[in-house]
């Protein structure tokens, strides 16, 4: 069977600019963000994000890769606004399709079943389909009648998803409370990148829990790369929980500065290094 | 002014522990908002609205779900009872076994809700949360309202974008099915729909409030009845489980200003 380990850099290598690119997680939860590191250090641009938005966001706005933004929200969690989309928004940086959450997830779910769209009742109503013309509602076939919301499918380009545990295979397991909709973001994508906190053999990744946590599989994935410490700085529970310190300082430095001083090394190597001696100096100082 | 001399100069007083705060007014106004609402999810955005679930499910509405804010049904001690992650909860808002609270950035007197961006959506003057799941929440499920600072910049005549459905946008096409507002709490009082044309209503005054002092705060032209009665007090027991069990750092007195 097909070894699938790349470096985020080969798998980043894969995508292209112009391309429509999901990334799973949650807010400020699980993000992949060694990938969206390895994107920040690509040349690809021009993209459309399809993310319930956190600090992936946040990044690729900072640094203008994003052409259009799909999603219900952009947050840090424990701060409320993402500086960086926030600031992208209102200088109009980028095209945005605003769904409900609950649209977003049935985008998701209508592209993984090959499906045009699926209908649902969220939208009606709000200026969700005023600020998205393009929408159009549909009218049950069945005695009822009812006016739903006919979401289009968000089919992907391409995916990036990080899990706790992973095999050479593409197969995942997340070990924490929430497995996020990073299996659907796989199925809808072309191309799914997984990362993973720490990559196993198969047989110890079937003893790592029950079943029902083995959420990705590999039918659906593309490349595998082992990122320790991938999410960070969001929350990838139980292995690490979210390192509200640093987030606070990246929500609060100037883009240029921030990136200037964890960003511009050769990889996730050098990341790490920056983050220890922040949290070094800041440790000095309190 | 602390806690017992604000709520001495509203003229109230309290049972065991002191006078009764504006923002224990809130929380029991809040905790009403789960009153008779049955075996659902009480789905509270904000402290205020959190420990008003929690009052509401130790006392008067035992059979309220609550979660821990991630993916695990809680007990009002943390017991865990069950599994709601996100994909979970979204299927359970369309299903409507749920009631929840959510905060506004703008309200209108139709109850259309805004926590998106403030000015011109296209390029907003404030981007703010996004739309989040308002639009399926107000469509689904029975919504109320927390303020906890009611002033003419929430309370508009027009919110910039339409999040949460109103009483108008619901009266036509689909949006009306499963369409129930509660009620909206502010720190200056609860207000409800019960009008000819279900705008907006003063319900009750928080003690220590008067309508002038609403009247003022609101941008928009209240309903307002002949007799606007006050907050009902909260009971001793509710006061001790709100300063002993569920909020005894006072957590609530910085949601709501003095």
């Amino acid at each position: 069977m097909t070894d699938k380990t790349m470096t985020a850099d080969e798998a980043v290598g894969r995508l292209r600019s112009g391309m429509t690119v999901g990334i799973g997680g949650w807010g400020s939860r699980r993000k992949p963000m060694a990938l969206v590191r390895a994107l920040l250090r690509s040349q690809v641009t021009d993209l459309t994000v399809v993310s319930y938005g956190g600090p992936d966001v946040g990044m690729l706005a900072a640094a203008g890769r994003i052409r259009r933004l799909v999603a219900p929200f952009a947050t840090l969690d424990s701060i409320p606004l993402e500086p960086h989309f926030r600031a992208a928004r209102e200088s109009g940086a980028f095209a945005f399709t605003e769904y409900d959450e609950a649209m977003f997830l049935w985008g998701l779910r209508a592209a993984a079943n090959r499906l045009p769209f699926l209908p649902v009742r969220a939208g009606l109503g709000s200026d969700v389909l005023r600020v998205n013309p393009e929408l159009r509602t549909v009218l049950s076939p069945y005695g009822d009648g009812e006016e739903l919301v006919a979401v289009p499918a968000l089919r992907l380009d391409a995916a990036l998803v990080h899990v706790n545990r992973a095999d050479r295979l593409g197969n995942g397991r997340y070990l924490g409370p929430d497995p996020y909709f990073d299996d659907l973001f796989c199925e809808a994508a072309d191309a799914a990148y997984l990362s993973c906190e720490q990559l196993v053999e198969t047989a110890d990744l079937a003893e790592a829990g029950p079943p029902q946590s083995l959420l990705i599989g590999r039918h659906t994935v593309t490349g595998v790369v082992e990122a320790p410490g991938g999410a960070h700085f969001t929350s990838c529970a139980p292995d690490h929980g979210r390192d509200e310190a640093f987030q606070k300082l990246y929500a609060t430095t100037p883009w240029p500065e921030f990136a200037a001083r964890f960003l511009a090394g050769r990889g996730e190597d050098d990341y790490r290094g920056a983050v220890r001696a922040w949290h070094g100096e800041r440790q000095q100082w309190t | 002014m602390d806690v017992n001399a604000r709520a001495a100069a509203a003229g109230r007083t309290a049972g065991p522990g002191g006078a009764v705060s504006r923002a224990e007014y809130c929380v029991v106004a809040c905790a009403e908002e789960w009153r008779g609402a049955g075996e659902v999810l009480a789905s509270p955005m904000g402290l205020v609205p959190s420990l008003g679930a929690r009052l509401a499910r130790l006392t008067f509405s035992p059979d309220l779900l609550l979660t821990d804010g991630e993916a695990l049904l809680v007990g009002p001690d943390g017991e865990v009872e069950g599994w709601l992650p996100y994909r979970r909860h979204l299927d359970l808002v369309a299903g409507g076994r749920r009631h929840v609270m959510m905060g506004a950035s703008q309200i209108d007197r139709y109850g259309n809700q805004n926590i998106s961006c403030i000015g011109d959506w296209e390029r907003p003057d404030r981007q703010l949360l996004g739309v989040r799941g308002a639009p399926a929440n107000t469509v689904n499920n029975p919504v109320g309202y927390w303020v906890p600072r009611h002033s003419r910049r929430v309370f508009v005549e027009r919110v910039d974008m339409v999040c949460g459905v109103g009483h108008d946008r619901a009266a036509s096409g689909g949006a009306g099915r499963f369409h129930r507002l509660g009620r909206v709490v502010s720190d200056l009082g609860v207000f409800d729909f019960a009008t000819p044309d279900r705008s907006m209503r003063l319900a009750s005054l928080h003690p220590g409030v008067g309508v002038e002092e609403v009247r003022e705060a609101t941008g928009f032209a209240l309903a307002v009845p002949e007799e606007v009665p006050y907050t009902r007090d909260p009971t001793a027991e509710e006061l001790r489980l709100l300063r002993e069990v569920l909020d005894p750092a006072g957590l609530r007195e910085r949601e709501v200003r003095g």
